[in-house]
């Protein structure tokens, strides 16, 4: 573990270095696996927040889920310097490779994999090819707060907005997405099962073929 | 690799139910949803599901059809890969056994792919969806199966990691051949046995 920052009250990201160049594509999961000195384990899925860049570190975004298992233990115990069991990369459906125009839209916890895209995006000089927009309760709650909103990246708060917003609190509707839709894109929404239904509706409601959307449902795997 | 997790105890890993496989928590009531497509709206009156490929009498039923068939139901357990199990969970709908015995499988036949009226596919070998390990199922916890978990009507094969339970389910297609479906050709396990934790290739 290189090193634990806080992210929001309730999220941390946790900076590895695999001792290998990580490999992973923007998109994908690696598990972390837990062992108790009697054998027992846990492992969870945990999304990469950093764009691919040829190096052997990898960046997690966890959100700690109320009797989480694994995302308890992570924020509570774990400290730079520690030694922890991760496999990955894994996942080839939920990927880009930043070629190819793409939407992303992500609810809460739902941006760190959308956050990979967004950051190679930038990083290759093409941000022309992404548009994102996140939908997050409050200011407070959202991730990679140094970097969102932008050019490319609108956010939508939906409980409470910062001071003087243009755009009032409410839920995510057809006119924050509709500016984000281009012909040819492949669209990506990640967020909780209920985000991902609300938001899938809307963009097949807005003309987005189902079959250009991926879904990613951020289950309460603990 | 196997290191032990510093200040990692595990809890309540004394009273672990043994229903577990390794690697597996229990959801309790819960049932996460997790899907890689958007969920389908299907209409039971145009619904149909179909045995195809090596089978001596090629069929297709439609919702009615399917449903005069003789029910059969399991009462058991289910296990995502993602680590959630449910336990004692129950579903109702038809055995696979009694599809094949009106489709008859060719002699040839050692696998199946299931696929989705959304496009969906998973494979499985023949032998893990006969001899009553798998059904097709339209109730859930003895009501309705909701769409968000594949209804009207899913795959359930329990004995395999819940990917290979199709939601949706459009069909069955009988192969002689092995080949990967969608969420093994994007680097999950050909079998998907959870208690030999089969979660990824190469496991």
């Amino acid at each position: 573990m290189v090193s634990v920052t806080a992210e929001t009250p309730t999220a941390k990201t946790f900076r590895l270095d695999l001792g290998r160049p990580s490999g992973h594509r923007a998109g994908q999961h690696f598990i972390v696996r837990l062992t108790a000195p009697d054998g027992y384990t846990a492992s969870r899925s945990y999304s990469v927040a950093s764009a691919p860049d040829g190096s052997s570190e990898i960046e997690l975004t966890v959100e700690r889920l109320e009797d989480g298992e694994v995302s308890g233990f992570l924020h509570d115990e774990v400290v730079a310097g520690d030694q922890l069991e991760v496999r990955g990369p894994i996942g080839g459906w939920f990927v880009w490779d930043g070629e190819t125009p793409a939407l992303l839209v992500g609810g809460g916890s739902g941006v760190v994999p959308l956050m990979a895209m967004l950051r190679l995006a930038r990083s290759s000089g093409r941000s022309d090819l992404v548009r994102l927009v996140v939908s997050v309760r409050t200011p407070a709650e959202l991730y990679y707060a140094d970097e969102l909103p932008g050019p490319e990246a609108e956010v939508v708060y939906t409980r409470s907005a910062p001071p003087g917003a243009s755009r009032p609190a409410g839920r995510l509707s057809g006119v924050d997405v509709a500016p984000a839709i281009r012909p040819g894109a492949t669209t990506y929404v990640c967020g909780s099962a209920a985000f991902a239904g609300a938001a899938s509706d809307l963009l097949v409601g807005l003309g987005v073929p189902p079959t250009a959307i991926r879904v990613e449902r951020f289950g309460p795997t603990g | 690799m196997s290191i032990f997790t510093r200040g990692f105890r595990g809890r309540g890993s004394a009273e672990r139910d043994p229903r577990l496989p390794p690697g597996q928590y229990d959801a309790g009531t819960r049932w996460p949803v997790l899907t890689a497509e958007v969920t389908p709206r299907l209409d039971t009156a145009t619904w149909t599901f179909k045995v195809e490929g090596l089978v001596d009498q090629p069929t297709t039923w439609t919702w009615d059809e399917i449903h005069a068939l003789p029910p059969s139901a399991y009462a058991g357990d289910i296990h995502c890969v993602t680590t959630w199990s449910r336990l004692g969970v129950t579903f109702g709908g038809v055995s696979v056994d009694t599809l094949l015995a009106v489709a008859r499988p060719a002699a040839t036949a050692s696998h199946v792919m299931a696929f989705s009226h959304t496009g969906y596919t998973t494979n499985l070998p023949l032998a893990d969806v006969t001899g009553g390990k798998a059904w097709v199922v339209w109730e859930a916890d003895g009501g309705t199966l909701a769409t968000d978990h594949g209804g009207p009507a899913r795959l359930l094969v329990p004995h395999l990691y819940f990917w290979k339970s199709a939601k949706w389910v459009a069909g069955l297609r009988l192969m002689d051949h092995d080949e990967p479906g969608f969420w093994e050709v994007n680097g999950y396990h050909d079998r998907g046995d959870p208690w030999l934790e089969q979660r990824y290739q190469g496991d």
